[in-house]
Protein backbone atom coordinates (compact mmCIF):
# COMPACT_ATOMS: atom_id res chain seq x y z
CA UNK A 1 0.00 0.00 0.00
CA UNK A 2 1.12 3.44 -1.00
CA UNK A 3 1.54 5.62 2.25
CA UNK A 4 2.49 9.34 1.57
CA UNK A 5 1.16 12.60 2.68
CA UNK A 6 -2.02 14.46 0.78
CA UNK A 7 -3.45 17.86 0.85
CA UNK A 8 0.05 19.36 1.73
CA UNK A 9 1.59 22.27 0.38
CA UNK A 10 5.29 21.00 -1.40
CA UNK A 11 6.23 24.27 -3.25
CA UNK A 12 5.72 27.80 -3.29
CA UNK A 13 6.15 29.58 -6.92
CA UNK A 14 6.15 33.45 -6.63
CA UNK A 15 6.74 36.73 -8.27
CA UNK A 16 6.86 38.74 -4.66
CA UNK A 17 9.97 38.21 -3.43
CA UNK A 18 9.26 39.36 0.28
CA UNK A 19 7.14 35.94 0.47
CA UNK A 20 8.75 33.53 3.13
CA UNK A 21 8.14 29.76 4.24
CA UNK A 22 9.78 27.33 6.94
CA UNK A 23 8.36 24.13 5.73
CA UNK A 24 7.55 24.86 1.55
CA UNK A 25 10.38 25.07 -0.69
CA UNK A 26 10.00 28.69 -2.78
CA UNK A 27 10.76 29.26 -6.26
CA UNK A 28 11.05 33.05 -6.60
CA UNK A 29 10.69 34.05 -10.69
CA UNK A 30 10.77 36.81 -12.59
CA UNK A 31 7.60 37.07 -14.92
CA UNK A 32 4.38 35.34 -14.87
CA UNK A 33 5.34 33.29 -17.83
CA UNK A 34 8.22 31.88 -15.85
CA UNK A 35 6.22 31.77 -12.71
CA UNK A 36 3.46 29.07 -14.91
CA UNK A 37 6.60 27.14 -16.78
CA UNK A 38 8.02 26.45 -12.93
CA UNK A 39 4.68 25.84 -12.06
CA UNK A 40 4.34 23.24 -14.46
CA UNK A 41 7.23 21.65 -13.84
CA UNK A 42 7.55 21.24 -9.90
CA UNK A 43 3.38 19.79 -10.84
CA UNK A 44 4.48 17.30 -13.12
CA UNK A 45 7.44 16.31 -11.20
CA UNK A 46 5.52 15.71 -7.99
CA UNK A 47 2.17 14.52 -9.33
CA UNK A 48 1.00 17.68 -7.37
CA UNK A 49 -1.33 20.22 -8.52
CA UNK A 50 -0.75 24.01 -9.20
CA UNK A 51 -3.40 26.43 -6.84
CA UNK A 52 -3.48 29.95 -7.56
CA UNK A 53 -3.60 32.46 -4.57
CA UNK A 54 -4.98 35.38 -6.98
CA UNK A 55 -2.15 37.13 -5.01
CA UNK A 56 0.67 36.66 -7.27
CA UNK A 57 1.66 33.23 -5.25
CA UNK A 58 1.24 29.71 -7.11
CA UNK A 59 1.23 26.23 -4.93
CA UNK A 60 1.32 23.18 -5.89
CA UNK A 61 -0.75 20.84 -3.55
CA UNK A 62 -0.56 16.92 -3.45
CA UNK A 63 -4.48 15.58 -3.39
CA UNK B 1 -30.72 -41.55 -3.99
CA UNK B 2 -31.34 -42.80 -7.28
CA UNK B 3 -34.79 -42.36 -6.96
CA UNK B 4 -34.19 -38.07 -6.74
CA UNK B 5 -32.12 -38.09 -9.93
CA UNK B 6 -34.11 -36.33 -12.17
CA UNK B 7 -35.09 -33.58 -9.44
CA UNK B 8 -31.40 -32.90 -8.66
CA UNK B 9 -30.47 -32.61 -12.15
CA UNK B 10 -32.93 -30.44 -13.27
CA UNK B 11 -32.58 -28.11 -9.71
CA UNK B 12 -28.56 -27.76 -10.71
CA UNK B 13 -29.87 -27.02 -14.17
CA UNK B 14 -31.92 -24.23 -13.29
CA UNK B 15 -29.71 -22.80 -10.88
CA UNK B 16 -26.72 -22.83 -12.49
CA UNK B 17 -29.21 -20.80 -15.62
CA UNK B 18 -30.14 -18.38 -12.69
CA UNK B 19 -26.42 -17.60 -12.80
CA UNK B 20 -26.12 -17.34 -15.91
CA UNK B 21 -29.09 -14.72 -16.37
CA UNK B 22 -27.36 -12.28 -13.84
CA UNK B 23 -24.08 -12.49 -15.10
CA UNK B 24 -23.99 -9.48 -17.63
CA UNK B 25 -20.57 -9.15 -19.28
CA UNK B 26 -20.98 -5.31 -20.49
CA UNK B 27 -18.77 -2.17 -20.56
CA UNK B 28 -17.53 -2.40 -16.75
CA UNK B 29 -15.85 -5.61 -17.03
CA UNK B 30 -16.88 -7.32 -14.51
CA UNK B 31 -17.25 -9.77 -13.57
CA UNK B 32 -13.89 -10.20 -15.93
CA UNK B 33 -13.88 -12.25 -19.50
CA UNK B 34 -12.64 -15.73 -19.11
CA UNK B 35 -11.00 -15.97 -15.86
CA UNK B 36 -13.60 -14.39 -14.06
CA UNK B 37 -16.31 -15.49 -15.71
CA UNK B 38 -15.65 -18.85 -15.34
CA UNK B 39 -14.61 -18.84 -11.52
CA UNK B 40 -18.45 -17.11 -10.81
CA UNK B 41 -19.84 -19.98 -13.13
CA UNK B 42 -18.15 -22.77 -11.04
CA UNK B 43 -19.29 -21.12 -7.72
CA UNK B 44 -22.92 -20.80 -9.20
CA UNK B 45 -23.03 -24.49 -10.03
CA UNK B 46 -21.54 -25.70 -6.48
CA UNK B 47 -24.68 -23.38 -4.90
CA UNK B 48 -26.68 -25.13 -7.30
CA UNK B 49 -25.64 -28.77 -5.95
CA UNK B 50 -26.16 -27.49 -2.32
CA UNK B 51 -29.72 -26.06 -3.24
CA UNK B 52 -30.62 -29.32 -5.35
CA UNK B 53 -29.23 -32.02 -2.41
CA UNK B 54 -30.81 -30.25 0.64
CA UNK B 55 -34.30 -31.89 -0.24
CA UNK B 56 -33.58 -35.37 -0.93
CA UNK B 57 -30.82 -35.40 1.89
CA UNK B 58 -33.80 -35.01 4.27
CA UNK B 59 -36.29 -37.04 2.53
CA UNK B 60 -33.23 -40.14 3.12
CA UNK B 61 -32.62 -39.08 6.23
CA UNK B 62 -29.01 -38.41 6.11
CA UNK B 63 -29.30 -35.53 8.20
CA UNK B 64 -25.17 -35.95 8.30
CA UNK B 65 -25.07 -34.78 4.63
CA UNK B 66 -27.38 -31.44 5.70
CA UNK B 67 -25.05 -30.35 8.53
CA UNK B 68 -22.38 -30.36 5.77
CA UNK B 69 -24.83 -28.30 4.08
CA UNK B 70 -24.37 -25.96 6.13
CA UNK B 71 -21.11 -25.68 6.18
CA UNK B 72 -20.66 -25.19 2.67
CA UNK B 73 -23.63 -22.50 2.66
CA UNK B 74 -20.60 -20.52 5.14
CA UNK B 75 -18.05 -20.96 2.39
CA UNK B 76 -20.32 -18.50 0.11
CA UNK B 77 -20.15 -15.82 2.78
CA UNK B 78 -16.00 -15.60 1.53
CA UNK B 79 -17.52 -14.42 -1.79
CA UNK B 80 -17.97 -11.31 -0.90
CA UNK B 81 -14.81 -11.06 0.50
CA UNK B 82 -12.82 -12.26 -1.86
CA UNK B 83 -14.63 -9.54 -4.83
CA UNK B 84 -13.79 -7.13 -2.33
CA UNK B 85 -9.78 -7.88 -2.26
CA UNK B 86 -10.05 -8.27 -5.86
CA UNK B 87 -11.43 -4.60 -6.78
CA UNK B 88 -9.04 -3.26 -3.41
CA UNK B 89 -6.60 -4.90 -5.08
CA UNK B 90 -7.00 -2.71 -8.62
CA UNK B 91 -7.92 0.11 -6.94
CA UNK B 92 -4.68 1.81 -7.14
CA UNK B 93 -4.58 1.33 -10.68
CA UNK B 94 -7.63 2.67 -12.06
CA UNK B 95 -7.38 6.72 -12.70
CA UNK B 96 -10.81 7.56 -11.75
CA UNK B 97 -11.19 5.36 -8.70
CA UNK B 98 -14.41 3.63 -8.04
CA UNK B 99 -14.41 4.23 -4.21
CA UNK B 100 -14.85 1.69 -1.46
CA UNK B 101 -18.53 2.23 -1.67
CA UNK B 102 -18.66 1.36 -4.98
CA UNK B 103 -16.59 -1.53 -3.98
CA UNK B 104 -18.56 -3.12 -1.23
CA UNK B 105 -21.98 -2.98 -3.32
CA UNK B 106 -20.32 -4.63 -6.26
CA UNK B 107 -19.03 -7.21 -3.40
CA UNK B 108 -22.38 -7.28 -1.93
CA UNK B 109 -24.44 -8.07 -5.30
CA UNK B 110 -21.64 -10.94 -6.15
CA UNK B 111 -22.99 -12.77 -2.38
CA UNK B 112 -26.26 -12.26 -2.89
CA UNK B 113 -26.28 -13.59 -6.74
CA UNK B 114 -25.12 -16.91 -5.17
CA UNK B 115 -27.97 -16.90 -2.53
CA UNK B 116 -30.32 -16.24 -5.33
CA UNK B 117 -28.73 -19.43 -7.01
CA UNK B 118 -29.20 -21.41 -3.87
CA UNK B 119 -32.77 -20.34 -3.91
CA UNK B 120 -33.69 -20.86 -7.23
CA UNK B 121 -32.26 -24.79 -7.24
CA UNK B 122 -33.95 -25.04 -3.91
CA UNK B 123 -37.64 -24.08 -4.81
CA UNK B 124 -37.17 -26.03 -7.91
CA UNK B 125 -36.23 -28.80 -6.04
CA UNK B 126 -38.71 -28.67 -3.28
CA UNK B 127 -41.70 -28.19 -6.09
CA UNK B 128 -40.74 -31.36 -7.91
CA UNK B 129 -40.14 -33.41 -4.79
CA UNK B 130 -44.17 -32.36 -3.61
CA UNK B 131 -45.40 -33.72 -7.43
CA UNK B 132 -42.80 -36.68 -7.05
CA UNK B 133 -44.62 -37.13 -3.08
CA UNK B 134 -48.33 -37.06 -4.76
CA UNK B 135 -46.85 -40.08 -7.35
CA UNK B 136 -47.00 -37.87 -10.55
CA UNK B 137 -45.04 -38.73 -13.60
CA UNK B 138 -41.49 -37.50 -14.20
CA UNK B 139 -42.40 -35.55 -17.10
CA UNK B 140 -44.65 -33.50 -15.12
CA UNK B 141 -42.09 -33.08 -12.54
CA UNK B 142 -40.02 -31.57 -14.54
CA UNK B 143 -42.45 -29.23 -16.24
CA UNK B 144 -42.89 -27.92 -13.24
CA UNK B 145 -39.61 -27.59 -12.15
CA UNK B 146 -38.73 -25.55 -15.04
CA UNK B 147 -41.93 -23.42 -14.20
CA UNK B 148 -40.93 -23.03 -10.32
CA UNK B 149 -37.49 -22.26 -11.42
CA UNK B 150 -37.57 -19.76 -14.31
CA UNK B 151 -40.49 -17.91 -12.06
CA UNK B 152 -38.03 -17.91 -8.89
CA UNK B 153 -35.25 -16.43 -11.34
CA UNK B 154 -37.73 -13.56 -12.63
CA UNK B 155 -38.51 -12.50 -9.22
CA UNK B 156 -35.25 -12.71 -7.88
CA UNK B 157 -33.75 -10.99 -10.52
CA UNK B 158 -36.48 -7.98 -10.19
CA UNK B 159 -35.58 -7.83 -6.48
CA UNK B 160 -32.12 -7.46 -7.28
CA UNK B 161 -32.39 -5.27 -9.68
CA UNK B 162 -30.96 -2.24 -8.49
CA UNK B 163 -32.48 1.95 -8.17
CA UNK B 164 -30.49 4.19 -11.33
CA UNK B 165 -29.75 7.51 -10.54
CA UNK B 166 -33.02 8.71 -13.28
CA UNK B 167 -35.44 7.61 -10.92
CA UNK B 168 -34.34 9.67 -8.01
CA UNK B 169 -32.78 12.48 -10.23
CA UNK B 170 -33.18 14.91 -13.06
CA UNK B 171 -29.84 14.99 -14.80
CA UNK B 172 -29.37 18.80 -16.74
CA UNK B 173 -26.49 20.27 -18.60
CA UNK B 174 -24.71 22.68 -16.56
CA UNK B 175 -22.11 25.53 -17.65
CA UNK B 176 -18.56 25.87 -17.24
CA UNK B 177 -17.57 28.96 -16.08
CA UNK B 178 -14.08 30.42 -14.66
CA UNK B 179 -13.98 32.92 -11.72
CA UNK B 180 -9.78 33.77 -11.60
CA UNK B 181 -8.63 30.34 -11.21
CA UNK B 182 -11.92 28.94 -9.79
CA UNK B 183 -13.76 25.93 -11.85
CA UNK B 184 -17.13 26.75 -11.44
CA UNK B 185 -20.44 24.80 -13.05
CA UNK B 186 -23.44 26.73 -12.54
CA UNK B 187 -22.20 28.80 -9.72
CA UNK B 188 -21.03 26.15 -7.38
CA UNK B 189 -17.00 25.98 -7.00
CA UNK B 190 -15.52 22.71 -8.04
CA UNK B 191 -11.70 23.20 -7.68
CA UNK B 192 -8.99 25.83 -7.84
CA UNK B 193 -6.97 25.89 -11.19
CA UNK B 194 -3.74 27.09 -11.57
CA UNK B 195 -2.28 26.69 -15.00
CA UNK B 196 -4.02 28.76 -17.52
CA UNK B 197 -3.26 25.75 -20.13
CA UNK B 198 -5.66 23.45 -18.24
CA UNK B 199 -8.22 26.08 -17.62
CA UNK B 200 -7.64 26.59 -21.74
CA UNK B 201 -8.70 23.02 -22.32
CA UNK B 202 -11.59 23.12 -19.74
CA UNK B 203 -13.39 26.23 -21.73
CA UNK B 204 -12.34 24.27 -25.10
CA UNK B 205 -13.96 20.49 -24.60
CA UNK B 206 -15.09 20.75 -20.88
CA UNK B 207 -18.52 19.49 -20.47
CA UNK B 208 -20.79 19.27 -17.32
CA UNK B 209 -23.64 18.35 -16.06
CA UNK B 210 -25.85 19.46 -13.16
CA UNK B 211 -28.16 16.56 -10.98
CA UNK B 212 -31.17 17.74 -9.62
CA UNK B 213 -32.36 15.64 -6.51
CA UNK B 214 -36.15 14.71 -7.01
CA UNK B 215 -36.80 14.54 -2.92
CA UNK B 216 -35.19 15.04 0.17
CA UNK B 217 -34.18 11.26 0.39
CA UNK B 218 -32.51 11.75 -3.00
CA UNK B 219 -30.70 15.05 -2.01
CA UNK B 220 -29.45 12.79 0.84
CA UNK B 221 -28.40 9.78 -1.17
CA UNK B 222 -26.61 11.92 -3.64
CA UNK B 223 -25.04 13.88 -0.85
CA UNK B 224 -23.18 10.68 0.13
CA UNK B 225 -19.19 10.26 -1.51
CA UNK B 226 -19.63 6.73 -2.26
CA UNK B 227 -22.16 7.75 -4.39
CA UNK B 228 -20.45 10.66 -5.96
CA UNK B 229 -17.33 8.92 -6.34
CA UNK B 230 -19.60 6.00 -7.96
CA UNK B 231 -20.79 8.22 -10.96
CA UNK B 232 -17.34 9.76 -11.58
CA UNK B 233 -15.75 6.27 -12.01
CA UNK B 234 -18.91 5.63 -14.26
CA UNK B 235 -18.66 8.80 -16.20
CA UNK B 236 -15.16 8.81 -17.02
CA UNK B 237 -14.57 4.96 -18.07
CA UNK B 238 -17.68 5.11 -20.43
CA UNK B 239 -16.90 8.74 -22.13
CA UNK B 240 -12.61 8.09 -21.80
CA UNK B 241 -11.13 10.38 -19.76
CA UNK B 242 -8.82 12.91 -20.85
CA UNK B 243 -6.06 12.64 -18.24
CA UNK B 244 -2.80 10.78 -17.16
CA UNK B 245 -1.63 9.83 -13.82
CA UNK B 246 0.21 13.95 -13.52
CA UNK B 247 -2.33 15.56 -14.82
CA UNK B 248 -4.79 16.04 -11.23
CA UNK B 249 -6.21 18.68 -13.10
CA UNK B 250 -8.45 16.77 -15.27
CA UNK B 251 -9.77 14.71 -12.34
CA UNK B 252 -13.42 14.60 -12.55
CA UNK B 253 -15.18 15.68 -9.06
CA UNK B 254 -18.36 15.84 -7.93
CA UNK B 255 -19.81 19.06 -5.80
CA UNK B 256 -22.70 19.58 -4.10
CA UNK B 257 -24.17 22.82 -4.16
CA UNK B 258 -24.55 23.10 -0.27
CA UNK B 259 -28.03 25.67 -0.43
CA UNK B 260 -30.01 22.97 -2.83
CA UNK B 261 -28.19 19.84 -2.82
CA UNK B 262 -27.94 19.78 -6.48
CA UNK B 263 -24.42 17.92 -7.53
CA UNK B 264 -22.51 19.41 -10.37
CA UNK B 265 -19.31 17.68 -12.30
CA UNK B 266 -17.28 19.30 -14.99
CA UNK B 267 -15.62 16.68 -16.99
CA UNK B 268 -12.67 15.95 -19.65
CA UNK B 269 -13.42 13.35 -22.60
CA UNK B 270 -11.84 11.86 -24.93
CA UNK B 271 -15.09 12.24 -26.66
CA UNK B 272 -17.07 15.33 -25.57
CA UNK B 273 -20.87 14.54 -25.08
CA UNK B 274 -22.85 16.24 -23.78
CA UNK B 275 -26.33 13.82 -24.45
CA UNK B 276 -24.12 10.79 -23.46
CA UNK B 277 -22.80 12.39 -20.18
CA UNK B 278 -26.45 13.01 -19.43
CA UNK B 279 -27.40 9.19 -20.36
CA UNK B 280 -24.49 7.56 -18.62
CA UNK B 281 -25.18 9.61 -15.28
CA UNK B 282 -28.88 8.65 -15.40
CA UNK B 283 -28.07 4.66 -15.63
CA UNK B 284 -25.41 5.01 -13.24
CA UNK B 285 -26.76 2.50 -10.10
CA UNK B 286 -27.97 3.88 -6.91
CA UNK B 287 -25.69 2.23 -4.21
CA UNK B 288 -27.11 0.38 -2.10
CA UNK B 289 -25.02 1.16 0.49
CA UNK B 290 -25.53 4.94 -0.10
CA UNK B 291 -29.10 5.28 0.38
CA UNK B 292 -30.67 7.04 2.43
CA UNK B 293 -34.50 7.68 3.68
CA UNK B 294 -34.69 10.69 5.71
CA UNK B 295 -37.93 11.09 5.10
CA UNK B 296 -39.60 7.84 6.30
CA UNK B 297 -38.44 8.19 9.86
CA UNK B 298 -41.89 8.62 11.22
CA UNK B 299 -40.89 12.11 13.11
CA UNK B 300 -43.19 14.62 13.84
CA UNK B 301 -42.19 18.47 14.87
CA UNK B 302 -43.47 18.56 18.45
Amino acid sequence: MDIGIKENILAIITLNKNVSSATAPIFYVDTKEEQEETALLIAKITLGMVHDLRNGIYVVVKH
Amino acid sequence: MENYLVSIVVSIVTGVLARAYMMKIDHRQYPSYPQGFLSHITLGVIAASLGAVAVPALATKEFGAVTFLALAAQQFRDVRNMERQSLDNIEPTELVPRGTAYIEDIAKAFEARNYMVMITSLLTSISMNILKYFKLNSQLQITAGLIVGFTTMMILKGFLTRQLIEEIAEVRPGKIEFDGPLLKVNGVIIMNIGLKASRKIYEERGIAVEIVPNDMNASATLSNIGQRQAIQHQAATQLGIRKDIDEPDFTPLVRRNPHNGNLVMALIAMHPDQDLLIEVINKTPVLETCRRKPREANIKPS
